[in-house]
């Protein structure tokens, strides 16, 4: 069995707001293997952006990493180190960061800035972790670095790239863009990257292009991937590993086989059937989870999904279940599987 | 036009690109270049196709909130009368917006922050002659039990509702005075996957109780399919295929069509495939390519398709398809 | 009441809140700015009765009474209530020959509060006697902030002063946001060529640089003028070169407005445009304009008090806080009566407190911003 390379434990990260404690994840828990494509689905405010920012202790003012540990098992050695307990702006932080993991952010617009050319961008972070590209430790000469972009630049399928490289974020489409964004998180070679939402701004026939390039990278780089997603077909297609979250916490995790075919979690379960398909019966009522997201600061007491679970019982007001394994691979937290609350 | 409640033909808008400090006009975005097809009164028509195909704007024309440059839009008025939206004078649409109205994508943006539900339900019935408040409210609160929600919400202001609920209030609205025609723009794309449920539940048992007609715009296919009886396909501003959403899905005409559907992630690990993915991307409306627009991305192109338009036509009955080899193979 | 009916009534009283509560709610977290409202009331209750506030009449002067320092005001005497200020001691420098005043506290001058004092009328209207504060003997005069170099009171100068200066203000505001807001308007909701016009003249006008233009626009006003003549030209002027800011702000709103989709559905509801206009886009910018103004204020105010310091604004007998800095130029005067600067105090204070004021209803203007 192989280590976990990335192993994220009861982590909770706090909003403090004027009008209240926001608890935008609320005990997660998650392990996600070297090479492994981790898809993590969930709706809207349920934490999966804040995990991710937790995990490269991005996370802004004024939220704070209140418990938990995120375990990370360097380049060099078998030894792992807690990210949450390592300060935010500290040297090894930075090292990691964008050095072995990097991030897709949720807005391509927003990630680079509009007054340089990507390219430069690009060649400034390559610069930045020479090291990974060259032996002995030699600097990078500039030309050097321009060169691996436009070689980076070939690789994620961008044509011309002698020319893209010299333009700027705002001059290229929504697909270009996100191709950009995957070259400049690749640039310094990770062992695990993070892309939040990295297709949901974009069109179907451009996300197909984008989910075929990151496999491919996947499968030639043996990147580890986490790919966050509330599009349940793109998780399908995607991963191999699922984790399904709601209002800051794991409602069940598994391998994507056994997340679609046998769900556990009723929420899971009526997240599912409550899509449209391409394949089902059209212009009929589909079956619907009832009631809304809660508010943020009205956070349901007992299992989160309560209000609107079907199966909910009374115990389910009144503590929260754990996440239990309740089958070989899989995992969920709901007392119809288990009784193991978590401690009050 | 015969039975029908609206028919759109050869509808074309295009918007001035200027430069300069005289804005002068250097060439035209051909956002809407091309757009034929017929609405049967309480059929839905589902339009799709990729960001910036000009769907927002075909359906801002037929809504008369901008106007076409060329074409015609016929509808049949509930008297009878068969008006032509594209050239009546603003101060003739009156009594149309009553009978068309429109339900929006953003639920955030689309209520007026600064009015209760009363007043932003209220304010079409208002405008249209209903000048007593307590006959408005009376309106609001059947209007607003219509779509799901409470009567007592009317006098709170939007910014107490979630997303889906604005999306109802905006449905609300919509209904407010009895249209038949109801042009709906990405009306669930900003909503969660299970919100998205409910919404579309909601507008298929409106359409059901009211004998709507509904335009339903969107680039999501599966949600499409779901609610749509016909499907219509824009590319570069013009319509390529039209067919019965069974008949398009068996077997699309055009090659476009079919790389949307191979396009969309099937919600099934067991049924994965990679190939058959569409490259390339969509040209500008400003320059479109020669001869048929989608030649530099088709994989059929020949040099037919290269110097010489396709025209939209019929290749079974119902199934329009704008490619030179429509009904020769399948795509 | 359990805690969850709590969070339930605290969330229906937001639900019902309308945009004006809300931003009332967000500016009330800002102390700072709530402290300064609070100055800012004071201050406009002092342009309203500045009489009220004096202690005397701001145009009384006595040769023999010029320079005399602060006499601070004293609540307890002997350990009971009985308000004071110590009186005031001269004596001639042999060297000068200037008279030259100290306080002493020993010798006590009682003072009233809401006492009887000289005559004015509220609002030009009612006549009354009624005063902030008098000396307890009415033959007396008290100098609570000092006397000028003619023995004016500073105290009852500044009171006036506060009124000329802060009326300026408003009202060059006020006529900003008039020509702001009706030709922004037009030029956002028209545009086109109108708005290009519009466009144009405010591009002009924003790049001549204003001292010179205020210098030759105040120099132009005939010098026979009455006081009041020339307050009402120098707020015009101010005005005039105050309302471009405001109009590409209007613009600007106006424009992005026009393609919001809750404007879009009114006119397809059959909204006439005058309708979509004041019912639909004007409510929601308002508060924006409220908070833009309030940030516009201080400016006019330090613009007509430079003006009237280099002495072409506002000019003598009329008071303002720049004609009273005028006083405060010579600087073997600020060496003899440094008091005499208190006047650039109070202007640093009320245009800190317009700046606090303004920031946190700028802040508080889009409740709906997160
Ligand atoms: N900067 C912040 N300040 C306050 N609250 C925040 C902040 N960022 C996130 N939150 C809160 O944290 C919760 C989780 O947010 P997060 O962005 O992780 O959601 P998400 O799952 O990524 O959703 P989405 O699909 O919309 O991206 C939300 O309820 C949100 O209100
Ligand atoms: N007011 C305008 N001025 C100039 N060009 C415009 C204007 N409105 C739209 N366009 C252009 O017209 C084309 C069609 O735009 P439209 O908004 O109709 O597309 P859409 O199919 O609705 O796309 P999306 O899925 O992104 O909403 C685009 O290329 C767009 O840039
Ligand atoms: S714990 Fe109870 S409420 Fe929660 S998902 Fe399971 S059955 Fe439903
Ligand atoms: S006409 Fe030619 S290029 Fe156009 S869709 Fe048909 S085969 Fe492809
Ligand atoms: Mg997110
Ligand atoms: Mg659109």
């Amino acid at each position: 069995m192989t280590e976990p390379l990335l192993s994220v434990r009861d982590l909770r990260v706090s909003f403090q707001m004027d009008e209240g404690l926001v608890r935008a994840v609320d005990g997660t828990s998650f392990d996600i293997m070297p090479g492994q494509v981790l898809g993590v689905v969930g709706e809207s405010g349920c934490g999966k952006s804040v995990t991710m920012r937790a995990i490269l202790q991005l996370v802004e003012k004024p939220g704070r990493i209140t418990d938990g540990t995120i375990c990370f098992r360097r380049r060099n050695g078998a030894d792992t180190v807690d990210l949450a307990r390592l300060p935010p702006r500290g040297a090894e932080m930075r090292d990691i960061r964008g050095a072995e993991i990097a991030l897709i952010p949720q807005e391509p617009m927003a990630a680079f800035s509009p007054v340089h050319t990507v390219g430069d961008q690009i060649a400034e972070a390559i610069l930045l972790h020479g090291h990974r590209w060259k032996e002995g430790g030699r600097k990078l000469r500039r030309a050097e670095a321009r060169d691996i972009t436009v070689g980076l630049f070939r690789d994620v399928g961008i044509s011309m790239p002698e020319q893209r490289i010299d333009a700027y974020s705002w001059q290229l489409s929504g697909g270009l863009r996100q191709r950009a964004m995957i070259a400049m998180a690749l640039s310094c070679k990770p062992r695990l990257l993070i892309a939040d939402e990295p297709t949901t701004a974009i069109d179907v026939t451009t996300q197909a292009q984008v989910l075929a390039l990151l496999r491919d990278l996947q499968a030639r780089y043996d990147t580890a991937i986490i790919f966050i997603t509330h599009d349940l077909g793109v998780i399908a297609q995607m991963a191999s590993y699922v984790v399904v979250m709601y209002l800051g916490r794991v409602m069940e995790e598994g391998p994507v086989d056994e997340i679609f075919h046998a769900p556990k979690h009723p929420y899971t379960k009526a997240l599912l059937r409550s899509i449209p398909s391409l394949y089902g019966e059209t212009r009929v009522a589909l079956p619907v989870i009832a009631g809304a997201l809660p508010h943020p600061f009205n956070r349901p007491p007992g299992c989160p999904f309560h209000p609107r679970c079907p199966d909910a019982m009374a115990r389910c007001s009144a503590a929260v279940p754990s996440l239990q394994p309740v089958a070989a691979n899989q995992l969920a937290s709901c007392f119809l599987h288990h009784d193991v609350a978590e401690p009050a | 036009m015969t039975d029908s409640l609206l028919e759109v033909r050869g509808l074309q808008k295009f918007f001035p690109i200027t430069r300069g400090f005289f804005q002068s006009v250097v060439g035209h975005v051909r956002a809407v270049d091309g757009v034929d097809f017929t609405l049967k009164e309480g059929e839905t028509l589902g339009l799709v196709g990729e960001s910036g195909c000009g769907k927002t704007t075909a359906s801002r024309c037929i809504l008369r909130a901008i106007d076409p440059t060329g074409g015609q839009i016929l509808y049949r008025m509930r008297s009878g009368k068969v008006v032509d939206l594209a050239t009546l004078p603003q101060g003739e649409l009156l009594p149309l917006r009553a009978e068309i109205q429109m339900i929006f994508q953003d639920p955030f943006g689309s209520l007026n922050p600064r009015m209760t539900l009363l007043d932003n339900v209220g304010e079409p019935l208002l405008v249209n002659g209903m000048k007593n408040r307590r006959e408005r409210a009376d309106r609001v609160a059947e209007l607003l039990r219509l779509v799901g929600l409470r009567p007592e919400f009317m006098h709170r202001f939007p910014h107490a509702f979630s997303g889906g609920q604005r999306q109802r209030i905006g449905i609300a609205r919509a209904l407010a005075t009895n249209p038949r025609l109801v042009v709906a723009d990405e009306p669930v794309s900003a909503l969660d996957v299970s919100i998205q449920a409910q919404v579309l539940n909601l507008l298929l048992e409106l359409q059901q109780r009211l004998k709507l007609t509904f335009l339903f715009v969107a680039h999501d296919l599966s949600v499409v399919r779901h609610i749509s009886d016909r499907i219509a396909v824009m590319y570069v501003g013009q319509l390529v295929e039209l067919a019965p959403t069974a008949e398009i899905f068996r077997q699309p005409q055009h090659p476009y069509t079919a790389a949307l559907m191979r396009a969309v992630p099937i919600a099934d690990p067991r049924v994965r495939k990679d190939d058959g993915i569409l490259g390339g991307e969509v040209p500008s409306p400003a320059a479109p390519p020669s001869g048929c627009y989608f030649h530099p991305r088709c994989r059929h192109a020949t040099a037919r398709c290269r110097a010489e338009a396709p025209e939209l036509r019929e290749v079974a009955p119902g199934h329009f398809s704008r490619c030179h080899f429509a009904g020769e193979m399948t795509f | 009441m359990t805690a969850v009916a709590a969070g339930q009534e605290a969330e229906d009283r937001v639900a019902v809140a309308s945009n004006w509560r809300l931003v009332w709610w967000r500016f009330r977290r800002h102390h700072l700015a709530m402290a300064s409202a609070g100055l800012l009331i004071l201050l406009y209750l002092v342009v309203l009765f500045p009489s009220f506030f004096s202690t005397q009449d701001p145009e009384r002067t006595d040769a023999r009474q010029a320079f005399i320092p602060v006499q601070s005001i004293h609540l307890l005497a002997d350990g009971a209530l009985s308000p004071w200020v110590p009186a005031i001691v001269g004596k001639r420098n042999p060297t000068t020959l200037r008279m030259e005043w100290t306080t002493d506290p020993k010798k006590r001058v009682p003072i009233r509060f809401f006492g009887a004092g000289p005559e004015w009328k509220l609002f030009g209207l009612v006549r009354t006697k009624l005063h902030l504060v008098v000396p307890a003997d009415p033959t007396q005069r008290i100098f609570l902030l000092g006397s000028d170099r003619l023995g004016r009171d500073q105290w009852s100068r500044i009171m006036h002063g506060t009124q000329t200066s802060m009326t300026v203000g408003l009202v060059a505001v006020a006529l900003s946001v008039i020509l702001g807001v009706v030709l922004g308007g037009i030029s956002g909701y028209v545009g086109g060529k109108t708005d290009q016009v519009i466009q144009r003249i405010i591009e002009l006008l924003q790049s001549v640089p204003t001292i010179p233009i205020w210098l030759a626009l105040s120099a132009a006003l005939p010098r026979d003028w009455t006081p009041i003549q020339v307050f009402f030209a120098i707020t015009v002027i101010l005005s005039l070169v105050g309302w471009t800011t405001l109009g590409r702000e209007v613009r600007g709103r106006f424009l992005a407005l026009r393609e919001e989709d809750f404007v879009l559905a009114a006119r397809l509801a059959g909204c006439s445009r005058m309708r979509i206009i004041l019912r639909h886009m004007v409510p929601t910018f308002v508060s924006h304009i409220i908070a833009t103004s309030s940030l516009a204020i201080p400016v006019m105010i330090i613009n007509e008090t430079s003006l009237s310091f280099l002495g072409l604004g506002i000019r003598p007998p009329a008071i303002s806080w720049g004609v009273l800095l005028q006083e405060a130029q010579n600087i073997q005067t600020l060496a003899l009566a440094p008091w005499l600067l208190i006047p650039g105090l109070v202007v640093i204070v009320s245009v800190l407190a317009f700046n606090l004021v303004g920031d946190g209803l700028r802040d508080a203007a889009d409740p709906y911003s997160h």
